[in-house]
């Protein structure tokens, strides 16, 4: 069962690395997206300090989600997804470890270049490392949510559109945590206790999410 | 009692008809009785006039967007482990409805916040929550209108629906904490004074009244799905 999980992994990060180009895509986007703020809304550095959580969380939210239409849709049109579904392997571990494999190429880069955005806005150098365990943490839920948005959508015309009116308000708890981590902890009151509830939510959606991904990719595949 | 008897569509038709017939008539009643009771019986409010009145529309309203997104969740979750058809048919039909209270409860609630709080938008736990529900509903509603074959477009539903129903409190609790976080407790709708009784009751009265009309217009509703399914 974990060889399958590790196959699965493996096979999603070598695809990654050999169209690089879609991995650098939602990088870039989230780079540009956290850019246009201070463009439309002023580069006052009070201003700056006080929004960056809120910004680089929500853009943090919008790049994960750009790269969830190509989760399933690939195994879906060349056959692979139907595979799966037919193979030995449980099809929730299966699932797991496509969801895994989309955190380590979309939400991981984004944990990493997180800091660099935080130095534009001129956020204060002891909360990079909150600001980055946050999305540490959070990152893998979106992951795993949007997996679920991404397995019910999966071959509908306009899906794209669509998979970002279901899983959007699904996102909600995790910006409002992430977010209010790093608020909290530049108000100097240490944000623990958020990233302890992120942290619950990781783990409930670590346990509970692959069903549903299971149960929505065999309505899809039906 | 054969519970299995009117899972069948073709069973259920002509029983949803008169359901329907029956709840719509207690609806117009109850409708009637309630207002009368919110806008002639119910003493005027010391603190916030007369302006309260509206909350014989909003609370029950809000509570039945709860309510509904709940009971579809309970008919979603019946679709999923019984296959049956109705079940998914009854969740489509009461889409709508729930969205439509929400849609009340948020734009009754600016209409009440403006005269009380002096803006018809406050980012208030409850309000924030509401229109996050508003979304869930869409969203439920966007993906059944985007899927053809209705048996998946059943499936795939009832799925994101149970997905919501556990995100709902989690969002809910979620945005309380965020709110308590941005601002004091400047506004909350729990402090309300101790309710004179004739309010009580005409909520109550309002509630049961809406409660029908869910019913009624789901009725109706889910027996147009029959139809354009053929059954």
């Amino acid at each position: 069962m974990l060889a399958a999980a590790r196959c699965v992994v493996y096979r999603d990060l070598l695809l990654a690395l050999r169209r690089r180009g879609d991995v650098a895509v939602a990088l870039l986007f989230f780079v540009i997206v956290a850019s246009l703020f201070p463009l439309g809304i002023g580069a006052e550095p009070n201003l700056l300090r006080s929004i960056a959580p809120g910004v680089i969380w929500v853009a943090a939210l919008l790049s994960s989600m750009l790269s969830l239409g190509r989760l399933f849709a690939a195994d879906y049109d060349d056959g692979t997804l139907e595979q799966m579904l037919l193979g030995a392997a449980p099809l929730g571990v299966v699932a797991a470890a496509k969801a895994f494999a989309h955190w380590l190429v979309a939400g991981l880069p984004l944990v990493a270049i997180a800091p660099l955005i935080a130095l534009q806005y001129d956020l204060g150098a002891g909360l990079w490392g909150i600001l980055a365990l946050s999305l540490l943490v959070g990152t893998p839920v979106l992951s795993l949510l949007g997996a679920v948005g991404a397995a019910l959508t999966l071959g509908l015309r306009g899906g794209g559109v669509l998979l970002s009116l279901l899983v959007l308000p699904l996102y909600v708890p995790v910006l409002i945590m992430g977010a209010g981590a790093v608020e909290m902890a530049a108000a100097g009151l240490g944000g623990g206790g958020q990233l302890l509830v992120l942290g619950a939510m990781l783990v409930l959606a670590a346990a509970f999410a692959p069903w549903a991904i299971a149960a929505a990719l065999r309505i899809s595949l039906e | 009692m054969k519970w299995f008897w009117y899972a069948s569509p073709q069973t259920f038709y002509p029983l949803a008809g008169r359901i329907a017939r029956w709840s719509a008539l207690g609806a117009a009643v109850l409708a009637v009785c309630g207002l009368y009771i919110g806008f002639f019986v119910a003493p005027t409010d010391a603190q916030q006039g007369e302006a309260y009145r509206i909350i014989f529309i909003h609370v029950p309203a809000a509570w039945m967007s709860m309510f509904i997104y709940v009971v579809m969740a309970v008919w979603s979750a019946l679709c999923l482990a019984l296959n049956t058809r109705l079940s998914g048919m009854m969740a489509a039909a009461l889409a709508p409805t729930g969205a439509l209270f929400t849609f009340i409860a948020l734009w009754t609630g600016s209409l009440w916040g403006k005269p009380t709080w002096g803006t018809y938008w406050v980012w208030d736990a409850r309000l924030t929550s509401e229109l996050i529900l508003l979304f869930l509903y869409l969203g439920f509603i966007a993906l059944r209108a985007s899927i053809d074959d209705p048996r998946r477009a059943d499936r795939a539903a009832a799925v994101l629906a149970i997905v919501g129903v556990v995100n709902v409190p989690i969002i809910y609790y979620s945005v309380q904490w965020w709110n308590t976080l941005h601002q004091g407790a400047s506004v909350s709708l729990t402090r309300a004074p101790s309710m004179a009784a004739t309010m009580l009751a005409g909520m109550l009265v309002m509630a049961l009244a809406f409660w029908l009309y869910a019913i009624a217009v789901s009725m109706v509703r889910v027996r147009c799905i029959i139809r354009e399914r053929g059954e």
